[in-house]
């Protein structure tokens, strides 16, 4: 009866990948505690996605209902602690993605149990103790949680997505009755963008204050951005700035991301910024500046005009 | 209607905190403490949902004896009131179980909170607040086309109350999603929510008057032991500066054999 429960997130009709991370976590705590790992698939004409998710995991219990149609904290928290429940888990874990940072603290309150939000990581190879970022990323805590049931959320960009196993593990329909609820799900509209999503690209251009003014971002950055089918973000001044939306903010308050490359152009590299794109493979950095901070952990720095760089680099690609 | 907001005492997020050499905290000793930012977003969608709808709007805070300016500040922007429980730091488990406490002394329509605190980052006071109190909860309140739209140049709050419905737009990966709770709610700021207002002379010197009840969180009979423990504090590992490329020709050669980024 120590089991971890992994609780899946559904993208348009899909399995997020940011869930096959957390079921690498999800591995890796349940070695520890020697138990399964389970899944948890809640919504409404999720079988799809249950079996997406019994190739990766050992059991998979479905909440198939129409009051689960929508992703509400309210109703999830609910179908969550019952699950936890009969899934017998001292571990329950999902991704700290959006959805998942609204509805598993909920599930913690229904619980009784502590949580830790945004896990790295396992601090040993041994115990319970894990890491994680505070301090908008300039310190990394180790925290330890005293309660019999355990909330766990994962930073999606610090895990690989767990492969599929040789044969799939079973799945299970439970039945889960809920409050009515207090809340009503009026909406979802939909930011279209031909471009990745920020959290999601392979590839990210980030524009900072040396691109001098908000005109530059469609003149230099998305031209750039196009060749590389890369995803457009920005540090939090020219976001202050109003040049560009605050979605397009990468930072402590903004978005963290970890593509394979950024190309950071006219970015300083202020505290703020770095903590959220720090965990790129690879980095380059276009300063004219070559006491900008971002040069001290890029992999390439390039100390040119931007404006003559950026052009070039396009043309090149 | 009676909106309480938290505003917690936090480190100036602009600057480094330094660890402490034996990693078993953080050093604070000559930090500038602000207000979390998104707390005083909090405030501000508070004190503009006042103005509509008229009635109190009380700024509540966890900490030192010191979270009093904090406190203050809330009150110079327009609030009328303040509650401060003295405690140590408290893990989000407890903070949520000393509100659950105010809560039922103060009967709010309305609980308005900052996503995250921006020392510990943990994102879930206001989501555990709601789960003990079984009241619903739109995290990430936001407003649509932002900062920049006609309803924030003319000080518009982004939640709206009507017929004991608070309808929320909240900022989700992806997009925006509406979301309509009935009243008492929990509601958690996002950063494109408002832009807080500054706190004028007046109001900072109205805000001396402004009654603040102080009271040591063990008066309250909550039990507040942890559930999160805090073992060791760490330097993040820093990572090694590259190299500097002379020009594009060499950038895009390391990419492709070096790096393979390309």
């Amino acid at each position: 009866m120590s089991n971890v429960l992994v609780v899946a997130e559904l993208s348009e009709g899909s399995l997020k990948r940011a869930t096959e991370t957390c079921v690498t976590f999800a591995k890796d705590a349940a070695a520890r505690t020697g138990g399964k790992v389970h899944g948890l698939v809640l919504g409404q004409g999720v079988d799809g996605i249950a079996q997406e998710l019994a190739k990766r995991v050992d059991v998979v219990h479905v909440v198939d209902q129409e009051a689960l149609k929508d992703p509400m904290a309210e109703t999830y928290a609910q179908a969550i602690k019952a699950a936890a429940d009969a899934a017998g888990a001292t571990i329950v874990t999902m991704a700290a993605t959006a959805h998942g940072k609204d509805v598993m603290p909920r599930a913690a309150a229904l619980l009784n149990a502590g949580m830790a939000s945004d896990i790295l990581g396992f601090a040993s190879d041994e115990g319970m103790a894990m890491r994680r970022p505070i301090q908008a990323g300039n310190v990394i805590a180790t925290v330890e949680l005293t309660s019999d049931i355990k909330v766990i959320s994962t930073r999606p960009t610090e895990f690989d997505p767990a492969p599929e196993a040789a044969s799939p593990g079973e799945v299970k329909a439970l039945s889960v009755e809920l409050a009515p609820p207090k809340t009503r799900y009026v909406k979802f509209d939909k930011i279209a963008s031909e471009r990745p999503d920020l959290t999601d690209a392979t590839v990210v251009i980030s524009g900072g204050r040396g691109l001098k003014e908000a005109g530059n971002f469609p003149k230099l950055i998305e031209p750039l951005a196009d060749k590389l089918n890369a995803a457009i973000g920005a540090s939090r001044a020219v976001v202050d700035a109003g040049w560009v939306p605050n979605d397009m903010q990468v930072g402590q308050t903004g978005k963290v991301v970890a593509p394979n490359l950024y190309i950071a152009v006219g970015i300083s590299g202020a505290i703020q910024h770095v903590a959220g794109m720090k965990g790129s493979k690879t980095i380059v950095a276009i300063n004219k500046d070559p006491e900008a901070p971002i040069f001290q952990l890029a992999d390439y720095g390039l100390v040119d005009d931007l404006f003559k760089i950026v052009p070039e680099l396009t043309e090149k690609l | 209607m009676k909106i309480l907001v938290t505003v917690k005492r936090v480190t100036d997020y602009e600057r480094k905190v330094k660890i402490a050499p034996d990693g078993s905290g953080l050093v604070t000793e000559g930090m500038t403490f602000v207000p979390n930012p998104f707390d005083e977003i909090a405030v501000e969608e508070a004190l503009r949902l006042q103005k509509q709808h008229g009635g109190e709007v009380v700024v509540v805070s966890l900490g030192s004896k010191d979270a009093i300016q904090q406190i203050r500040q809330g009150l110079a922007m327009g609030a009328q009131r303040g509650i401060l429980v003295e405690s140590e730091e408290l893990d989000p488990d407890a903070v949520a179980r000393v509100l659950v406490k105010l809560v039922e002394e103060e009967q709010p329509d309305l609980i308005i909170m900052g996503k995250q605190d921006t020392d510990n980052d943990a994102n879930q006071a206001g989501q555990l607040l709601a789960g003990y109190l079984g009241w619903p909860q739109a995290t990430f309140a936001s407003k649509v086309e932002g900062l920049d739209s006609a309803d924030e140049k003319a000080q518009k709050p982004g939640v709206v109350i009507e017929d004991g419905k608070a309808t929320v737009i909240r900022e989700v990966d992806g997009g925006l999603e509406t979301l309509q709770m009935d009243l008492p709610a929990v509601v958690t700021t996002d950063l494109r929510l408002n832009h807080p207002r500054f706190a004028s002379l007046p109001g900072i010197m109205k805000a001396k008057k402004k009654p603040v009840r102080e009271i040591p969180v063990a008066e309250l009979g909550v039990d507040v032991t942890p559930k999160v423990k805090t073992l060791k504090y760490e330097e993040p590992p820093t990572r090694q500066a590259g190299v500097t490329v002379g020009s594009v020709d060499e950038l895009l050669e390391k990419l492709k054999t070096e790096a393979k980024a390309l």
